[in-house]
């Protein structure tokens, strides 16, 4: 027996967003230059210093750009001093937002300010992500990001769950919604493309590109204070599966379903889900595997087809999805990171607005 | 609200050695997870999420090696989290698995943190070809001697004390099983003529290299309830960074090291903490590191640290013992090396160290730290639960 | 504002690994044109076979052969191939469920076209020529329209068997510092040392990193410190670095430019090694080409207070 399904003491909300606007490359900036300003805005929005802050964690990777204890360098742009109450994944920032989300739940701190990066144009990260597969046996093939999406998205069309004109659509749907995101790399009318590794063409693919994120989290009336609108996490969880793609079914993501059904998603209808779904066929599983109908608006960001800044793509679907409470476009929403080949590792949120 | 108190029902390690050839990285941290399940008498099926954490994912060459372990650690159809804070790595894991059952989101958590360093070479992955860097001059001893001499500066130690600490550490490690060195003819003598390397720090002063892994099971006050072995009960656990380098950082007794004790102690209610906590298991990975740290952590006044150790207080069987496991010197799977002190600290409470057991021991604090003397985590375990 | 620097920065690493019992068998197997799988409790056959069971979390142990042959369950035609990859010419990747196992093998198929290639189509394993034991052993898959082969009874009993592998890894990068970091790398190949001022605390950060690490503020008056600085403190490193090709014992030191609120690290030269001491005034030793100060030297000013730079050690 677990005390999993006692409902949370405390309520903990996004009160404040901020992402850089996400490009192919950041060159003539450092991880911290990059990720400075986007601190300073979820600051600024709601008047906290980081000496206000309760806790403060980030998700990052080492592989992404080269270089060990990257995070610890992007640390010097949090203004750590006098010293924080400070955690890091080495995960989708989307994960990161979660270790804070039950740190607030003890009640050991008020506030937590959530951020992470991801500078892709350094390395190739078609080649870096082969590193994430199984050392002995898969890794050696050095096989791509791509190569593994388009596996699973031929998975998909034989089972008869999709075309290559609908994984079109969902590309072009999410680079039209992009055009009103001022934050997105890739947005408006875009070819389709020749395949990359077939079925998967250019625009079935996210773009390659560089970006940071911040969160900041409040509980109760704290949220109250600093945001007009909290978006309230009603609920939140993550879920793995195995690793071999050959054990799993591509076709299908219980990990997500899972996630969803521990967040209490499925309790009520949302109107608006922001999925991470770097390739447009992992849309299509997504959605069925959440149970989103065509009456819930999918990724009105554009998503990661827009802009795919790795280890914070995760984070921006939940800001994204709060920033909507917050604006009142939205009631109830869900939010989705994964991780991992093939949508390996999935996490869910709930968010909600206060009845209006 | 109040949280959930966290109790430590199951321990598990690998024997620690230079490289375990026998075994994959799954194997490996399966080792010590399976142990830990054994010591809590529970199986794959009672656990609700898994924590895990590492020190950079260079060092063995998969990154986010957790993606892959999702099957040998059981955590197939849960929760997994990754954390990495550099050295301190081993004790944030511990910690925010304890937030997770103490936040009331899981009842019994696994926590496991490894590293393999023979997978490759750790100086490799410390010092990657970064352009228009200066190459590293020193090695990693060099980064931390000139801190050990600024200590000695200023507390003006007799040159001898790195020595006392590394001479007490090893001794202990042979009555620690799993521990990786067991030097069986180490002598006071052996360690003082072994060669300096970055004077003022000798090679019998400095760590290992260990491929190695260490487990433990938290789990809340029902699932205490249901251990089958005394439990270790968290009586406070905090974490503080502060930025690598910046001016006016006291790299011999760091800001964030005095703020993270500090938090424990008020959490746990220790007024006087040389006189309240029974021994410590810090992470010193250089023995210098000892006195520093008894100072950092409240143990003596600045600039006394020196004379605990050389009036024998930290032996095992001094009044304040430290590292009775032999510590980070005698065992360093640098990402498990945090979470080992952790959880040597939980054994001593529930008195099941074995041959390194201090009697009526407590109140133990496990210490670890990271990065360049940056990131610390702590946490005070007891053999009664807070609210007793 | 200068141009900001970029270089290649290779990271590359011959990984040693080690295998374990199960994997052992599966990669000396390959090497004896053998392929094994593993059997679950419940009966079904993993390949390739791991070591723990994705559902229940079992060590799985019993390994049984399976055939070369199998069919295709997905697939993805890739037509330009990347480096380390199975084909150099365009290929096919599939996942393969051998005959006689439930799960599926990731590997490469040798098809003339993406027409030629569907799934549940037949395939077979094509040996690599030289085998080694590991995954490249399997050259490829091959298409085969026979029948299905007859595996043997091998146990993974081997006489010979491989304890480990090394896997060789190459990743690329283009390294670039940003702003801050190619301003300084620029001013110092005048043999200049510039670092940057913080707007709120004023301190003045060399290297400058373009944030004020206590403030969490952008950095950017740029400030001259130096060329003199105060050895804060230092160690005698007495063992050789494999890559650096200095003499030992020598003396890498912590130094206080002059001006700068932070020291940097360098090494003494000029000095018996042993005469080296906190306080000690220095300053750079530059040659020709080379972007930092080959080391440090004596100025032959009289040493500094101790309470001048104790807050700068």
């Amino acid at each position: 027996m677990t005390s999993e399904e006692a409902p949370a003491a405390r309520d903990v909300a996004v009160v404040a967003f901020a992402q850089t606007d996400h490009r192919r490359s950041t060159a003539e900036s450092s991880e911290v230059e990059m990720l400075m300003p986007v601190l300073h805005d979820v600051l600024a929005q709601t008047g906290l210093k980081t000496a206000d802050i309760g806790f403060t964690c980030s998700g990052s990777s080492d592989y992404l750009a080269g270089r060990a204890f990257s995070f610890t360098m992007a640390l010097d742009g949090v203004g750590a001093w006098p010293p924080v109450s400070e955690s890091h994944v080495e995960m989708d920032g989307a994960w990161a937002l979660y270790e804070a989300w039950t740190k607030l739940l003890t009640g050991d701190a008020d506030t937590a300010l959530v951020y992470s990066y991801g500078k892709c144009s350094p390395g190739s990260v078609r080649d870096v992500l082969t590193r994430q597969l199984d050392p002995y046996y898969v890794a050696p093939l050095w096989p791509d990001s791509i190569a593994l999406a388009a596996l699973q998205a031929q998975a998909l069309i034989d089972a008869g769950h999709t075309d290559e004109p609908a994984l079109a659509a969902v590309g072009a749907r999410s680079r039209a919604d992009a055009a009103a995101n001022p934050h997105a790399q890739l947005k408006g009318r875009q070819p389709q493309g020749d395949y990359v590794v077939r079925p998967l063409r250019t625009g079935d693919c996210p773009p390659v590109g560089d970006g940071a994120a911040a969160v900041i989290l409040a509980a109760g009336e704290r949220a109250r204070e600093l945001c007009a609108r909290p978006a309230w996490i009603r609920g939140i969880d993550h879920r793995i599966e195995a690793h071999g793609l050959g054990v799993r079914d591509l076709t299908d993501s219980p990990s997500a379903r899972l996630a969803a059904e521990k967040a209490g998603v499925f309790e009520r209808p949302v109107d608006t889900a922001e999925l991470h779904a770097p390739f447009s066929a992992q849309e299509v599983i997504l959605r069925r595997a959440l149970r989103l109908g065509d009456d819930v608006r999918v990724n009105p960001s554009g998503g990661a087809l827009a802009a795919n800044p790795v280890m914070a793509a995760g984070l921006i679907r939940i800001g994204e999805a709060a920033t909507r409470i917050h604006r009142g476009t939205s009631d109830r929403a869900l939010a989705h990171a994964t991780s991992g080949p093939c949508l390996q590792q999935n996490l869910v949120a709930v968010l909600e607005g206060d009845p209006r | 609200m109040s949280k959930e108190p966290v109790a430590v029902t199951g321990i598990g390690q690998t024997k620690h050695v230079a490289a375990r050839r026998d075994v994959s990285i799954a194997g490996l941290v399966r080792e010590a997870a399976r142990s830990a399940l054994d010591d809590a008498e529970l199986t794959w099926a009672d656990i609700d999420a898994v924590v895990i954490g590492k020190a950079p994912d260079f060092f063995e060459g998969v990154m986010m090696p957790e993606l892959y372990l999702a099957d040998a650690l059981g955590a197939v159809g849960k929760p997994m989290l990754r954390v990495h804070t550099a050295g301190s790595v081993g004790g944030s894991t511990a910690l925010v698995a304890a937030g997770l059952v103490a936040a009331r989101v899981h009842g019994t958590v696994l926590t496991l943190a490894f590293e393999k360093q023979s997978e490759s070479n750790a100086m490799w992955g410390l010092s990657l070809p970064i352009p228009f860097q200066q190459p590293l001059l020193a090695g990693a001893g060099g980064f931390f001697a000139p801190h050990v001499r600024a200590y000695m500066r200023r507390s003006g130690a007799p040159d001898t004390i790195g020595s006392l600490v590394a001479y007490k550490d090893r001794r202990n490690a042979l009555k620690n099983p799993c521990a990786h060195l067991h030097e069986h003819d180490i002598t006071l003598e052996k360690v003082q003529a072994s060669p300096m390397l970055w004077d003022p720090i000798r090679y019998s002063e400095t760590c290992p290299s260990s491929d190695g892994a260490c487990a433990m099971v938290l789990t809340d006050r029902a699932g205490a309830a249901r251990a089958p072995r005394p439990p270790a009960w968290m009586l406070g656990g905090a974490m503080r960074s502060e930025p690598t380098l910046f001016a006016g950082k006291d790299f011999v007794s760091p800001q964030a090291g005095k703020d993270c004790a500090a938090d424990v102690y008020r959490q746990a209610g220790i007024a006087d903490p040389r006189r309240d906590i029974d021994a410590v298991e810090m992470y010193v990975p250089f023995s210098w590191y000892e006195p520093m740290w008894l100072e950092n952590l409240g143990f003596a006044e600045e600039g006394e640290g020196w004379k605990l150790t050389e009036s024998g207080v930290t032996e095992l069987d001094g009044d304040l013992p430290v590292n009775m496991s032999g510590g980070v010197l005698s065992t360093n799977p640098i990402g498990a090396s945090g979470m080992i002190r952790f959880a040597e600290a939980a054994l001593q409470v529930r008195g099941q160290a074995g041959e390194h057991q201090v009697d009526g021991a407590r109140k133990v604090l496990g210490h670890a730290y990271g990065g360049g003397s940056q990131f610390f985590s702590m946490w005070l375990v007891g053999s009664m639960p807070p609210d007793a | 504002m200068p141009e900001v620097l970029q270089a290649p920065l290779v990271v590359e690493f011959p990984f040693t690994r080690s295998l374990g019992p199960v994997q052992s068998a599966f990669l000396t197997g390959l090497r004896e044109r053998v392929v094994l799988g593993v059997r679950t409790g419940d009966g079904r056959t993993l390949v390739p076979p791991v070591e723990y069971d994705p559902v229940t979390a079992e060590e799985i142990r019993d390994l049984v052969e399976v055939a070369p042959t199998g069919t295709v369950t997905t697939w993805a035609w890739n037509h330009e191939p990347r480096r380390g990859q199975p084909l150099d010419a365009p290929f096919a990747w599939v996942l393969v469920r051998l005959d006689g196992a439930d799960t599926a093998l990731l590997h490469a198929l040798d098809a003339p076209g993406p027409d030629a290639v569907h799934t549940g189509m037949r395939v077979r394993i094509r040996w690599a020529g030289e085998r080694t034991g590991a995954i490249t052993d399997i050259a490829c898959f091959e298409p085969y329209d026979g029948p299905a082969a007859q595996p043997g009874d091998h146990t993974g009993e081997f006489a010979a068997p491989l304890t480990g592998i090394v896997a060789p890894a190459r990743l690329d990068y283009t390294y670039s510092p940003g702003r801050a970091q190619s301003a300084y790398i620029h001013a110092l190949s005048q043999q200049r040392t510039v670092g940057e001022r913080c707007p709120s605390c004023r301190k003045v950060y060399v290297p400058p990193r373009g944030a004020c690490p206590t403030c969490g503020l952008a950095t950017a008056e740029q400030v001259e410190v130096g060329p003199r600085g105060t050895v804060t403190t230092f160690c005698i490193v007495n063992i050789k670095a494999k890559n650096l090709d200095i003499e030992v014992p020598y003396v890498y030191a912590h130094i206080a430019l002059d001006g700068a609120d932070l020291a940097l690290h360098a090494r003494i030269g000029g000095i018996p090694y042993d005469q080296v001491r906190m306080g000690l005034r220095v300053e750079p030793v530059w040659t020709e080409g080379a972007r930092f100060p080959d080391h440090y030297r004596p100025t032959g000013e009289p040493d500094a207070d101790y309470e001048t730079y104790k807050e700068l050690l």
